[in-house]
């Protein structure tokens, strides 16, 4: 593997290697004391985020450190970024510094695939606006992995922002992949053009379906992706109130009763507690969000270690 | 390809005598002599004892081609062509007359910008050049640009566009139609709803959403279409609509053409040929304004060209600097270069799949835009006492498209490698050749 840019192409069998990479990872640090692998060391990963995030770039870093390879954080407004350098020239200049590997985030859908046009190091996609967020995906296939044992026939509810969102996206292409059944609740409004479409074809398995009722596709659910609205890519209005979205999509005490027992809630964060979740919800057992979370470095530690060192023994 | 010439025609003062050609693709070969800058002879075996002789053999005449809509960015981007360049581009693709755009800097919303712009096509000599005046100034969409004085000018300006934004207020679109009806011209209109587009980067469809691009809608062409259609009807006014590019939009000309009212229509080589399917690796130049549809549109709107719905090919040539193709698809502009590749790309859509004979050809790249677009000198017949206005194309010859061997100053060609068919061998302006095998002469 020379890049990870989307889920989309990604075959079921690295798919599998990727999850039982970063689950051998999580193993072998579980017994240390300090969570230290050499198997990066001397390489340089550089984090280079146009849009602010907490936990991905945390993740990220963490993940290189635990490897021990020098992590490099540049964002926009700390860099020449700021004078009016092109996304192609930034990426030039720290291929020529030695990068090995570079960590994108970018507000533009495609803008990894165009910096893995342009420049000889590997190339994470950490988020391209509404496209892509793989890492996002495997963290939350190996999530759904740990709680329900197999993603095979398992249905997956993706709730609200499908339309701008690049974690619906990256999800909707690998657990189809994986074999999962893909339900997306959503208004209308906040629904991509042909969405009905996608998974079918090539033997994928089942064909996305879609429903505009939370409460009716609960009791069916085996986990449900709670999404964040994303106000800043909104150009008008999509809904007519925060009130009405949160009564129609929000995910309640009582919606969280709908649902089967072994039945999983996700969230990629950042949430907006009370709006598409419940305060009391996101806090639940039944919520795997700090899980998500945990496993995200291990995924990102099993990514970095696929690009940078598959053909040397894992330590 | 064997010499034709053994050197370059037409730069003594004799007549030039072209053997063995077929006008328009029709009939027998026959014998074309031109002499001071007319047809001055037609038929079978002419004597041309006194003249320069060009062994035309296997070749089709057709008038000039005329592009109603090219971006030439003089003044203002000139380092992503000029009217020199882009002069060279036209006559190396075929084109006698070329309507330059207004969205330069600054823009042709004057009676001075326009004749500047005129001047320096005249200068160049290559083809002629006709400013297209801005409807609106400095394409605000606010008030009237001076349209008369424009059209008085040396320029003559008879075709009106803010051609890369559209004028979308319905009371100013009104008044531009009227007033332009008495200067017996023609509003050409980018149609498209800006409140639809806001923010959009490719066809509104399931490539884009997949792609987590902001879709651009068919709706936001094809209402503005109807809308002008309506205003065009009640001012009695001509409207010229730039580079449809939906089935839906077809229907609507229909619907409007059915009814007489004064509407025509052009669309691009590209949106002929190409579909949303390329942007799947993001290379922006595949960008374009409005954007590449699906393979649905581009069957409507093959039907429609060789229907006459459509009346017209017009390139939208847009050349870009490679800073503003080589970034993020969001941050690229739109557009592409079109002149050396449209006949070849009609030819590929059109021609070969037998939609359109030459007659057909010469009717959609040459009489009916200088119609539209009031050039009475081109578009003109293939026939004795006419300007010598024509070009020579071989059906037969293929060649491969390499951006860095166009004549523009940009490359961003999205035909980059395809091998397309038919080659334009000579262009001729009121007798003066200024192409000939892929070489400018002037």
């Amino acid at each position: 593997m020379r890049h990870l840019l989307s889920t989309t192409d990604l075959p079921r069998e690295a798919v599998t290697a990727l999850l039982d990479t970063a689950e051998a990872l999580k193993q072998s640090l579980l017994g240390r004391e300090v969570p230290k692998l050499p198997t990066l060391r001397g390489r340089t990963v550089v984090t280079l985020f146009y849009e602010s995030s907490t936990r991905t770039r945390a993740s990220f870093e963490i993940a290189g450190k635990w490897m021990s390879a020098d992590v490099v954080n540049i964002s926009p407004s700390a860099s020449s970024v700021t004078k009016g350098e092109s996304l192609r020239d930034t990426a030039l200049t720290l291929a020529a510094m030695g990068a090995d590997c570079v960590v994108l985030r970018h507000p533009a859908s495609g803008a990894a695939h165009r910096l893995a046009g342009w420049i000889p190091t590997h190339v994470i996609n950490a988020g391209d606006g509404s496209h892509q967020h793989p890492t996002q995906a495997l963290l939350d296939a190996a999530t759904l992995r740990d709680r329900l044992g197999t993603l095979n026939g398992r249905t997956v509810t993706i709730v609200g922002d499908v339309l701008h969102s690049r974690v619906a996206r990256s999800n909707i292409e690998l657990l189809i992949t994986l074999g999962a059944r893909i339900h997306l609740v959503a208004p209308a409004t906040l629904l991509p053009c042909g969405v009905e479409n996608w998974g079918v074809g090539e033997d994928r398995g089942w064909p996305v379906t879609i429903g505009h009722d939370l409460d009716a596709a609960l009791p069916g659910t085996d986990a449900v992706m709670m999404l964040r609205v994303q106000a800043e890519r909104m150009r008008g209005q999509f809904f007519p109130s925060v009130r009405e979205y949160s009564i129609n999509y929000g995910l309640t005490e009582a919606r969280l009763r709908l649902l089967p027992q072994h039945a999983v809630v996700l969230h990629p964060g950042p949430m907006l507690r009370g709006m598409e979740i419940a305060h009391s919800v996101a806090d639940s057992p039944r919520a795997a969000i700090t899980e998500q979370v945990r496993n995200g470095v291990h995924v990102r530690m099993a990514v970095l270690y696929h690009l940078l060192a598959a053909q040397e023994d894992l330590a | 390809m064997r010499a034709r010439s053994e050197r370059t025609i037409g730069q003594s003062r004799r007549p030039l005598l072209v053997r063995g050609i077929r006008p328009y693709g029709e009939g027998d070969p026959v014998d074309l002599l031109v002499r001071d800058g007319v047809i001055a002879e037609l038929g079978p075996h002419l004597d041309g004892a006194s003249a320069e002789s060009f062994d035309g053999e296997g070749l089709v005449a057709l008038p000039g081609l005329v592009d109603l809509h090219a971006h030439l960015r003089e003044p203002g981007r000139e380092d992503a062509e000029t009217i020199a360049t882009g002069s060279a581009a036209a006559a190396l693709g075929g084109y006698t007359a070329v309507f330059a755009m207004a969205n330069t800097d600054p823009v042709a919303d004057t009676a001075v910008v326009v004749e500047h712009v005129y001047r320096r096509g005249r200068d160049v000599g290559l083809v002629d050049v006709h400013p297209v005046g801005a409807v609106t100034a400095g394409l605000c969409g606010e008030r009237l640009a001076e349209l008369g004085a424009m059209a008085a000018s040396a320029a003559a300006v008879r075709m009106f566009s803010d051609d890369g934004v559209c004028v979308h207020d319905s009371l100013l679109m009104r008044r531009a139609l009227e007033y332009v009806r008495g200067l017996g011209g023609v509003i050409a209109q980018h149609a498209e709803d800006p409140r639809l587009t806001a923010g959009a980067q490719a066809h509104e469809g399931e490539v884009a959403a997949r792609l987590g691009l902001a879709g651009w809608p068919a709706a936001a062409e094809e209402s503005i279409v109807a809308r002008d259609c309506l205003l065009a009807r009640d001012a009695a006014a001509a409207l010229h609509v730039c580079h449809v590019s939906t089935a839906g939009t077809v229907q609507v000309l229909r619907w409007a053409k059915e009814r007489g009212i004064r509407v025509s229509a052009e669309v691009t080589p590209h949106h002929l040929l190409l579909t949303d399917e390329r942007l799947a690796g993001y290379d922006p130049v595949n960008k374009v304004n409005p954007p590449l549809r699906t393979a649905a549109d581009t069957a409507a709107l093959r039907a429609a060209l060789a229907e006459g719905i459509v009346d017209c090919v017009a390139t939208d040539h847009a050349p870009h600097a490679p800073q503003d193709k080589d970034c993020e698809w969001s941050a690229a502009r739109p557009g592409m270069l079109g002149l050396q590749t449209a006949l070849s790309v009609v030819v590929a859509t059109m021609v070969r799949p037998g939609l359109l004979d030459w007659r057909g050809v010469a009717r959609v790249m040459s009489e009916r835009p200088a119609r539209i677009g009031g050039a009475t000198e081109q578009g003109r017949p293939i026939a004795v006492g006419q300007p010598a206005t024509l070009i020579l194309v071989d059906p037969d010859a293929i060649w491969t498209v390499r951006g860095a061997q166009l004549a523009s100053l940009a490359h961003n060609t999205a035909f980059e490698g395809m091998e397309l068919p038919g080659r334009v061998l000579v262009t001729m302006l009121r007798g003066e050749v200024t192409a000939q095998d892929g070489k400018v002469l002037c």
